[in-house]
């Protein structure tokens, strides 16, 4: 994972390079896990307490303040991870690397976590953990894409080599993320269609829309956080590799 | 073109002269549908109900079975190294080998799927659309499969992992792939999802190349 930071010198590059990027970030960390602490002390408790209940669904609606943040991120999650795997095929970043690795854990467990608030909420609303329904068979169909990349880091040995086969893979992948997106326009079966992004305004009163958005950042900062501590790992774990493959070498 | 034919040739000459590799294959898909009439019943309105399904399973676990065969052996012996060297892009060079790869391992299916419609009491208007779907939606197969094997070609024992990766990408060929046999509704939804087939595989020919020979590329190196 050496990058020759002598031949470029601009400031991204330095500031993105494994060590110098270490460094910087380090003192983020902690803010931002009190902006997380507040942001979802804040929600939960407008979630739980300072939010109205649906006139249909009662107190299940309070579903959504997880699920949906959940959902939002299983896919904003794989964003990330084809962002980062187009940096390491165009500028074979190592960042870029260590960004796309740490993320996929963490995209994976937001996707089964929008599956498992969803079944929850499904089975006193809808009447059913699981219905074959476009966006549900798509988020799940993401899973299973999230779960094959994990395994397939762990298969490699080299992670160089590794993380610019995965960015190949990852890109293909990302065809789904559309198809999520879309499926409920698409296949109009259970889930409802979009609420909250969509042309004309969100469709919900302010008084749900507030807590919705609170976890909504709640949760992106809690990824912001997990992503940013994993990276910090993965690039302190191939320095260690690093120094015991040249301890190694020198016994040798 | 004649580099590209001698690619596809080899590979042809390979399988003939290597033994029942594309054999066995066909045993396997024919023994998927035996062996589903076993669990499920001999019931025959059931089971032709379920056929189109049942054919298309029969065909997604073959093909699956049959990919690391693509580029293992060749880059274990260090041939994609070599064929990496030669004037014709390597991505063409993976075209042709995907190419072979269908005419070995999807072609004999479809040729022996008569044997599995007689054993799932499909009709003959049912057989033909099967025939239609497979070979429109098995080059999709192919294709995507080659990707999977590129991606995993380089680790060791990753024979397993690829059917892992691929099949979660390989879910609308099976979706349109069974809707354009099974006609519940009318012939115009039947059409429509042939249609889609066709649109994936298409798609999925043209760009898998391009990206398997990226992944074997970069995997290697």
């Amino acid at each position: 994972m050496s990058i020759d930071s002598k031949s470029r010198q601009g400031w991204f590059s330095r500031i993105a390079h494994p060590g110098q990027f270490a460094a910087w970030t380090q003192p983020l960390l902690w803010p931002l896990v009190g902006i997380t602490t507040v942001l979802f002390g804040v929600g939960l408790y407008f979630a739980f307490f300072n939010s109205p209940q649906d006139y249909q669904m009662g107190e299940t609606v309070r579903i959504m303040y997880v699920h949906v943040p959940n959902a939002w991120l299983s896919q904003f999650v794989y964003v990330i991870m084809a962002v980062s795997a187009l940096g390491t095929l165009v500028w074979r970043h190592p960042l870029a690397d260590v960004s796309m690795k740490a993320a996929a854990p963490l995209g994976a467990v937001f996707t089964a976590l929008a599956l498992y608030t969803g079944a929850l909420w499904g089975r006193p609303t809808w009447g059913t953990f699981w219905e074959w329904d476009g966006r549900m068979t798509s988020t799940l169909v993401l899973l299973l894409i999230y779960l094959g990349i994990i395994a397939l880091w762990r298969a490699f040995d080299d992670q160089l080599r590794a993380a610019r086969v995965i960015a190949v893979f990852t890109l293909v992948g990302a065809v789904n993320i559309p198809i999520i997106k879309f499926s409920v326009d698409w296949w109009s079966t259970l889930h409802q269609p979009a609420s909250v992004f969509r042309a004309g305004g969100p469709t919900m009163p302010p008084s749900i829309l507030i807590p919705l958005f609170l976890m909504f950042f709640a949760f992106t900062f809690l990824f912001l956080v997990l992503h940013l501590k994993a990276m910090h790992t993965e690039i302190r774990r191939r320095r260690a590799m690093g120094l015991e493959r040249r301890a190694a070498g020198a016994l040798a | 073109m004649s580099a590209f034919g001698t690619v596809l040739g080899r590979e042809l000459k390979l399988a003939a002269r290597g033994g029942g590799d594309v054999l066995t294959l066909v045993l396997f898909f024919v023994m998927v549908g035996v062996i589903v009439p076993f669990a499920i019943g001999p019931d025959k309105t059931t089971l032709s109900r379920l056929a189109p399904a049942i054919v298309w399973i029969a065909a997604f676990l073959s093909m699956l079975l049959g990919l690391d065969r693509l580029f293992r052996a060749d880059h274990e012996d260090g041939t994609l190294i070599l064929l990496r060297q030669a004037d014709l892009p390597f991505s063409a060079i993976i075209g042709a080998k995907v190419i072979a790869h269908w005419l070995l391992t999807a072609l004999p299916l479809i040729i022996a799927s008569p044997l599995l419609a007689i054993m799932l009491a499909m009709d003959v208007a049912t057989l033909g659309r099967a025939v239609v779907s497979l070979l429109i939606g098995t080059p999709a197969l192919v294709a995507l499969g080659a990707i999977g094997a590129a991606v995993t070609v380089s680790i060791r024992g990753g024979g397993l992992i690829a059917p892992v990766l691929i099949l979660p990408m390989a879910i609308p060929v099976l979706i349109f792939g069974v809707g354009a046999i099974s006609t519940g509704v009318g012939a115009d939804q039947s059409g429509a999802a042939l249609l889609f087939l066709a649109a994936i595989s298409l798609m999925a020919v043209a760009l898998a190349p391009f990206v398997a020979a990226l992944a074997i590329k970069w995997g290697e190196d």
